[in-house]
Formats: structure tokens, C-alpha cells, sequence
């Protein structure tokens, strides 16, 4: 069963072709991780799944349902965005942004309900984060802020995240918190997609891995499998070791750059 | 701010917006007695002659009961329109003033006065380059690359310069015995000239307007997360956003229309009722709207009875409005990071 499948996907800014003829498949449960240097279109392609741009050619499948013909909120019942954490205008309550996941499950006023903001609640307190409610926005850390973004996706009950660098700007402790929590979601049944510039983060968390070169594939399938020094090579064009090593009870592999 | 805190304060507001008028419409030249309204003007309650409760209750109903409405209403619609202004294209400094809409509005409506003497030709004039001049500021802000907060900013000052070049070319044209005195002093702003007639006309479509927004106020909260995670949420970004500057600026509109350009209110009274209730728009526009109505009806009781003449209501908002806006700004500034 594939909730979200990319068939021929084709993009072009202009004449500019930055996505080229794309087609892969998504697993439910598994957190998939798109790598690729800056560029590579990444972005574009996350955008397109997304719905934010449309496509020159091909389509994207949710389901069964062509993404381009579903109505807005159907799509976010399915599919939800987290982006990367913003610079928010305005302190709301991180309770009133949590709760406009069940935008998608409101009335034609954008009534929101008591029940609402239960689920809102239950969704903060699932993510570890209950005590941050009442809190502004502004004010809690940066790794808090994009929990609340993952929590809010969470309470629009949609199968699918689809996540934009969700580690970015984070300080080490919280990217593996996020990273923990990603894993979590996932076994829960959950589809993540991420983008991410860390294949390390993609040997921890995901499953899946898809890289990225100048709007073309050169590589899906496990990450386990497709993680090693010449694809990585192919990728970045950087020297890189793979190194595996004890921690705790897994094995857990790192990247070590060649720095000769 | 919670559930019954908000009732509390929207209770409060409404009291005190009573008040208020109820105070309007007893002072000014003709002084009426405190109780004058409560007694419906009955001569022998008041002590004083029929001829004399028949003086105020013409004064009241038909001079001050118009002017008082129209304050209220202006104010409401202005300071709603800045707090939905400012989440719907996520920026704390746009309001009417700054987004080219005063600029626009009074030039459509001093043409208006210029071509014909309907009040609803300058009316619906008003409204057109309204829009016309939001247009042009969100417009100007998408073509150049760059902040999107200091862009639309830009945009809007360059809509402002543009109408009030414009202005300056009808006033050029105007006739300097009658036509140039009544453009120069409508557009500094009042509600003296406001006839009852017109505001029967007008109050209708800004009391309807601020209802519509605020019956959208879930809309902001979505749209000032940004254009992708609205659409995210299931929002039709475009259209809604359409709607609601169609609607915002048709009621910043009618306000020039009525009382001329009154600068500040739209950006000063959404930042004191964000610093009273925080962001959450279904609680900020009422709560806006009311203090907006409070402000603007204080300001104009004092425009009609300080001094021997009367001063035009836009000056008093600018002269109140920038110290105030400045020690609003010393204390909020961290909430904008």
C-alpha cells in the first residue's frame, strides 16, 4: 500500500527544468528522507508534493486520488506540512497554533470547538510538550517551536507529514530529540517524509532514503543499503567513511569525512 | 487570553463604549442635562419649558445622535481593518494609512467631489481607489524581491506618494472660492459636516462590513501563518484573502468618505487591544473594534468641545496618536521577534 506516490514528475522554472521525470513510491509507517545538495531540488520536489506548485508533467498520487483535482481540505486530512520552524509576526498561543490543524475539519467560518482544542491538547501532551499550552510562541526554544509545528500537523490526523529540514537550526540535543520522535511517529503508523542535508540523520530515522541530483533520482531504496561512501560521493562530491559502532543496545552508524 | 477573561474584558469594553456615547450626546455647544436622554426629553422631569425639550431632543436625535454613530463606527472600522490588515499579510506596521488606502480613498472621493455633488458618486469612488491603491502596494511588494515585511511596506508608501500626487493635481484643478476650501478641510479630517442622510446611507454598509470580519477572524489566524501552511490547512489562500481586503478596505473606505483622512488609529488601537487579549484574531477583532470606537469618539468629544472651534479630528489622532504609538512601540517591540 502506497499512500503517496510521485508518477513522472516534471517541473521547470521558465525553461529551466529543475525537476526531471521523478517517480518513486512511499511506504506507510516509514520515514523517508530526501538528500541532495543545495540546488538539487529538494524544495521544488517537496513544494510539488505538497500541492504548492504544479507540476509541467506527471502527477502525484495520494491514495487513489490525483492530488490535483482534490479539494483543499480533503487534502489536508490526508497530508500535512510541517515547515521549517518561522519567525512568527505575531506571540499566539501555542495551543491556538496547535489547534489550527482541525482548520481542515471546520465549518465555512472556521469554527473551532471545545473538542478541538481537546484534541490539540492530547496531540501537545503525545509529543511531550502538554506543559507548553498556555505558552507564547515566540517564546518557547527552537526545537519546542518545531514540535508544536509536528503537533500541529498531528492533530490535522492526516496519514502523511511531510517535513521541510525539520532539523534545521536546531542545537545537537534537540535534533535528536526530534529525530526520536520521528522514529515514534513512524511506528505509530504514520508516513513521514523529510528533507534533510544529513545522511547520518537518515541512517538513524529512516527507512528510506532518496537522493537527489539536479532534479533526477540517482538513487532510492533502504538507507542501510543506498547510505555508503560512493553514493555519497556521487551525492555530495565529498570523501566520506561510513563507521559503525556500539551505543546503548543498536549499532548505530556515523559519517566521517576524509579530510586528506 | 482565556474564555471568560475575554468575556470579562468584552463586557467592560461594551460599558464603557455606552458610557461614552451616552456622555457624547449630552455635551457640546448646546450643554443638555445628564438625564435629558434617560427621561426622553420630558420637560416636566427636567424642569425646564417644552419649547427648550423640544431644542435638545432636535439637537440630540438629529445633530448628535448622527455624528456620535458615525465616530464610533469610523473608529471601529478602522482599527478592525488594521488588526485584519496586519495578520492577513502578516505585518505589524501596515494599516489603512499605510497601505496607500486613506491616500487612495481620498483622492477617489475628491474626485468624486469635483465631477458631481452625490455624495455616493464620491463614496463609490472612494472604495474604487481604495482598492485600486492596495493593489498597487501589495502589487509593488511581490515584484520586488526581498523582506516581504519591509516590501509591502515600500509598496505602500509608493501607493501613499502616488494618490496624494494625485490629490495635489485635483486640488490644482479645484476652484479656489469653493471647491479647493471643502476638499482641503474634509481631508483634514471630521465628522461635523457628516449629514444624517449620509450617515444612514453609509453606517449600514461599515456596521455589515465589520460584522463580515469579524465572522472571518478564524480566517487570519490561518492566514497570517503564511500563504503554503494555510493552503496546508485547507484554506483557498487567494480567494479568502480577496474577500477579506475587498471587505477591509471597502469599510477603511467609507470612513474617508465620511470623515476624511484619520490617520493612526489603524495601526495604534490593534497594537494596545494585541498587548490586552495577545494575537488570536477572533478575540483581537472585537476587541480592536471596540477600543477603536472608544478612542474615536473620546477623540472627536474633544475635536468639537476643547476649544471655541472646532479642530479637525485627523490632526487630534496624529497629535495623540505619535507619542502614545511611540510608548506603545517601547513596550511591545520584543513581541514582533
Amino acid at each position: 500500500m502506497y499512500p503517496l506516490k510521485v508518477e513522472n514528475l516534471s517541473f521547470a522554472w521558465g525553461s529551466k527544468i529543475t525537476i526531471d521525470d521523478v517517480t518513486f513510491s512511499i511506504e506507510t509507517g516509514t520515514v523517508t528522507s530526501i538528500l541532495g545538495p543545495n540546488g538539487s531540488g529538494k524544495t521544488t520536489l517537496l513544494k510539488l508534493m505538497l500541492g504548492f506548485l504544479s507540476p509541467v508533467s506527471g502527477r502525484v498520487m495520494l491514495g487513489e486520488h490525483d492530488l490535483a483535482t482534490l479539494d483543499l481540505a480533503m487534502r489536508a486530512k490526508k497530508m500535512a506540512y510541517v515547515p521549517q520552524r518561522h519567525t512568527a509576526v505575531f506571540s499566539y498561543r501555542v495551543l491556538d497554533i496547535v489547534v489550527l490543524g482541525r482548520i481542515p475539519y471546520s465549518n465555512v467560518f472556521c469554527r473551532i470547538t471545545d473538542n478541538d482544542y481537546q484534541i490539540a491538547s492530547e496531540c501537545l501532551t503525545q509529543l511531550g510538550i502538554g506543559h507548553l499550552a498556555e505558552r507564547s510562541y515566540t517564546e518557547i526554544s527552537g526545537g519546542e517551536q518545531q514540535l508544536v509545528l509536528i503537533a500541529r500537523a498531528l492533530v490535522q490526523q492526516a496519514e502523511i507529514l511531510i517535513m521541510d529540514e525539520p532539523v534545521s537550526g536546531l542545537d545537537y540535543g534537540n535534533q535528536l530529540m526530534l529525530l526520536k520522535q520521528l522514529r515514534r511517529l513512524a511506528q505509530n503508523g504514520i508516513t513521514c517524509v523529510k528533507t534533510t542535508h544529513y545522511p547520518e540523520h537518515a541512517l538513524w530515522t529512516s527507512d528510506r532514503a532518496i537522493f537527489v541530483r539536479a532534479g533526477k533520482i540517482i538513487a532510492t531504496g533502504n538507507s542501510a543499503d543506498i547510505i555508503n561512501s560512493s553514493t555519497l560521493k556521487d551525492l555530495y562530491n565529498a570523501d566520506i567513511r561510513i563507521l559503525e559502532s556500539e551505543a546503548g543496545s543498536q549499532k548505530m552508524r556515523t559519517c566521517v569525512p576524509v579530510f586528506d | 487570553m482565556t474564555a471568560k477573561k475575554y468575556r470579562l474584558t468584552l463586557t467592560l469594553l461594551v460599558i464603557t463604549l455606552a458610557v461614552t456615547a451616552y456622555i457624547s450626546l449630552h455635551i457640546g455647544t448646546i450643554s443638555i442635562p445628564w438625564f435629558a436622554v434617560l427621561v426622553s426629553f420630558d420637560a416636566g422631569e427636567l424642569d425646564i419649558s417644552a419649547e427648550t425639550a423640544e431644542t435638545y431632543k432636535t439637537v440630540v436625535s438629529q445633530i448628535r445622535l448622527p455624528r456620535v454613530l458615525t465616530a464610533l463606527l469610523c473608529g471601529a472600522a478602522l482599527a478592525i481593518s488594521g488588526a485584519a490588515y496586519q495578520s492577513m499579510f502578516m505585518n505589524p506596521l501596515v494599516s489603512p494609512a499605510l497601505l496607500g488606502v486613506l491616500a487612495g480613498a481620498a483622492f477617489g472621493a475628491s474626485l468624486g467631489m469635483l465631477i458631481s455633488n452625490n455624495i455616493l458618486v464620491a463614496q463609490l469612488l472612494a472604495f474604487g481607489f481604495g482598492v485600486v491603491s492596495v493593489g498597487t502596494a501589495v502589487l509593488l511588494a511581490r515584484f520586488f524581491p526581498g523582506n516581504r515585511l519591509i516590501m509591502l511596506i515600500m509598496g505602500g508608501v509608493i501607493s501613499s506618494s502616488l494618490f496624494t500626487a494625485l490629490l495635489s493635481v485635483i486640488k490644482f484643478i479645484a476652484d479656489t472660492q469653493n471647491e479647493l476650501p471643502a476638499i482641503v478641510y474634509w481631508l483634514m479630517g471630521g465628522f461635523s459636516a457628516v449629514s444624517s442622510s449620509a450617515a444612514a446611507m453609509v453606517l449600514p454598509f461599515v456596521a455589515v462590513g465589520i460584522v463580515l470580519i469579524i465572522a472571518m477572524s478564524g480566517y487570519l489566524n490561518v492566514l497570517s501563518m503564511g500563504d503554503e501552511e494555510a493552503a496546508s490547512l485547507g484554506v483557498n489562500v487567494k480567494r479568502s484573502r480577496m474577500v477579506l481586503i475587498i471587505i477591509t478596505t471597502l469599510i477603511s473606505s467609507l470612513t474617508v468618505a465620511l470623515g476624511g483622512m484619520i490617520g493612526w488609529v489603524g495601526l495604534m488601537i490593534p497594537h494596545i487591544a494585541r498587548m490586552i487579549c495577545g494575537a488570536d484574531n477572533r478575540q483581537l477583532l472585537p476587541i480592536s473594534a471596540l477600543i477603536g470606537a472608544i478612542y474615536l469618539l473620546i477623540v472627536d468629544n474633544i475635536c468639537r468641545t476643547a476649544f471655541a472651534g472646532e479642530i479637525p479630528i485627523g490632526i487630534m489622532t496624529s497629535l495623540m496618536g505619535i507619542p502614545f504609538f511611540i510608548l506603545v512601540l517601547s513596550r511591545t517591540e520584543s513581541r514582533w521577534n
